[in-house]
């Protein structure tokens, strides 16, 4: 008994650490967008360049069930295990690579090009990477039980994100600005290779899962997979269950909780960028053990419910959770503390003309330190360039820096979706699992999987931007909280059909 | 509840064809006319990816619901 905990122990062991390390590659390309953009997308317009790179992240997620696709069959015709090394030297080269191509400026299109399709590469590795590990680690464990060991393969992503977002507060920490962004950027996808090659060595020793290993050894493996997953009635309704009734729900509350509260922190509420990430940091870490308690359990009560509930929770909480983080930053609530305003002019003189920048800065009663940037451009002889309709060229920016209890106020509501992302996630690699049959488990799940997360929760910034700007655009006093209405509409219509056509007997046949 | 599971499945399929028309023409083909390159991109998604996966997706799944596949004794 002992040893079985301690071998189990080992398997999740290496299954985890090759997934977080997967996870900490995908997340890092997302975290340094702003810099990537500058790096490898024509200069000309910075806002094309930065969106061209949304585009990049987005076609990193679109093709991952495609990923799912290829390696989940893989997984199914000639094992676990051997599929997801696959998996993880192919997404560990990629990020090297990433970190080793010459910018934009000197090899010119070519750059993108490559970027574009090392990120291709890195969605389609995860998307096999994530069935194989759950499947591997599922089963290994015994009845009853898979909630809470696969809920360690569940603290990953989350894991992953908050490890990117630490060796880029570190390399930002002990660099220079200047350092950072001429080479520095390029460190966090260079040092993956060393972490990918750990977790291979780890991995190389593990046995392949004895389920896998018994159904081969009695010639019951499959020999068409996707055929037998999609082509057949009895399972792809199971498939489209899963994925309308849990994965797309918990898809869009994840990145709601991960994702779009970081973007909305930093674009709509204007947090100093660095903090923004430490209050998402501290949030995540706190968070994180809540994957393994609501693993647990759900082993206890039931997969169905736990996630259901994070769902609901979501649906009927996020408007007032938003609403209530605008408002720590809503200067029009706070008192500005008359003698703490500064103003500073500066001229930078550069090849094609002057900036003149104006900084205003001041603090208000509850510690909210505001720095407001507004930078104009002259020509050489000092005067306004003009923009094509006649205004003046100018870029604003505003920072704002929180203290004291609206810095731990706001950690709270972030907190909160975390829980929300913990409940919806803990459970869902065992419940997915435990619905297909061995034979062709691994392409069954890893396809709902990564179209409700990578799909609908990947699109989740793009279309909630989308909606947040046409609520702008037709003044709307709420405009900020428009976003909000795909994840709401997505986890509600989740929530019925899971709670409606999800049934026990679907989830206890012990496959 | 069995009754109920597919008297819902035409909600399903309902809900498959309004997402469809909102994706192609609400959020799909706009984009593709703009002329800026991320939102060719976007609309290119919207178009190939999403649409088919969540109304030809949903849409199935409400046949099914409607033909009685997700009823307990067939589960």
């Amino acid at each position: 008994m002992q040893h079985e905990k301690k071998t189990l122990w080992k398997v999740i062991g290496a299954s985890s650490l090759g997934t977080l390390i997967e996870w900490y590659d995908f997340f890092i390309f997302g975290s340094l967008s702003i810099v990537l953009s500058t790096k490898f997308f024509p200069a000309d317009n910075p806002t094309a360049a930065f969106l061209s790179t949304l585009a990049t992240f987005a076609a990193g997620f679109v093709v991952r069930p495609f990923g799912a696709l290829f390696f989940g069959r893989l997984g199914d015709l000639i094992g676990r295990k051997y599929t997801f090394m696959v998996t993880l030297m192919l997404m560990g080269g990629a990020t090297f690579l990433i970190g080793c191509i010459p910018s934009y400026e000197t090899i010119g299109f070519l750059a993108p090009f490559l970027v574009l399709i090392l990120r291709l590469l890195q969605g389609l590795a995860l998307g096999g990477e994530y069935g194989g590990a759950a499947t591997y680690v599922a089963e290994h464990s015994p009845q009853g039980q898979r909630g809470y060991w696969t809920s360690w393969i569940q603290t990953t992503a989350t894991f992953g994100l908050f490890i990117s977002l630490v060796v880029i507060l570190l390399t930002r920490l002990f660099l220079t600005e200047q350092q950072f962004d001429s080479w520095g950027w390029r460190l966090p996808f260079l040092i993956s290779i060393v972490m990918v090659y750990v977790s291979y060595l780890i991995r190389k020793n593990m046995d392949e899962s004895p389920e896998f290993k018994q159904a081969k050894a009695e010639g019951k493996t499959s020999k068409s997979p996707l055929r037998e997953s999609f082509g057949n009635r009895y399972n792809l309704k199971f498939v489209l269950l899963a994925l309308f009734g849990a994965a797309m729900g918990q898809g869009v509350v994840w990145y709601t909780g991960q994702f779009y509260s970081m973007s909305f922190m930093k674009t709509v509420m204007f947090l100093d960028s660095d903090q923004a990430d430490m209050i998402l940091g501290i949030a995540l870490l706190f968070g994180t053990p809540f994957f393994v308690i609501c693993g647990k359990l759900s082993d206890k009560v039931g997969r169905k419910w736990v996630m259901l509930s994070g769902m609901l929770l979501a649906v009927l909480t996020y408007r007032p959770i938003y609403e209530a983080m605008y408002q720590i930053t809503n200067l029009a609530n706070k008192t500005e503390i008359a003698e703490t305003v500064q103003v500073e002019e500066q001229r930078i003189t550069k090849e094609k003309g002057i900036d003149n920048i104006h900084i205003h800065s001041s603090t208000y009663t509850d510690g909210t330190a505001v720095r407001h940037i507004v930078t104009s451009h002259l020509n050489t002889k000092g005067q306004p360039i003009l923009k094509g309709n006649g205004e003046a060229q100018r870029i604003s920016k505003t920072t704002v820096h929180l203290h004291g209890a609206n810095y731990w106020a706001l950690v709270g509501l972030i907190f909160i979706q975390i829980l929300y992302i913990t409940m919806v996630y803990g459970p869902i690699a065992a419940f997915l699992v435990e619905i297909f049959p061995v034979k062709i488990r691994y392409t069954s799940m890893s396809l709902p999987y990564h179209v409700g997360n990578g799909i609908f929760g990947g699109l989740l910034p793009a279309v909630s931007t989308y909606l947040a700007s046409n609520a702008k655009t037709n003044n709307a006093a709420d405009f900020y909280l428009a976003g909000l209405w795909y994840p709401i509409i997505i986890s509600a219509v989740c929530f019925i059909i899971g709670s409606l056509y999800i049934t026990k007997s679907m989830t206890s046949k012990n496959l | 509840m069995e009754n109920f599971k597919k008297i819902l499945g035409i909600l399903w399929i309902f809900l498959a064809l309004i997402t469809a028309y909102f994706c192609v023409f609400e959020f799909g083909l706009p984009k593709l006319s703009t002329g800026h390159q991320e939102d060719t991109v976007f609309g290119i998604i919207i178009l190939f990816i999403l649409t088919p996966i969540i109304s030809i997706g949903l849409g199935i799944f409400g046949y099914y619901a409607l033909s009685g596949e997700y009823n307990e004794n067939k589960m």
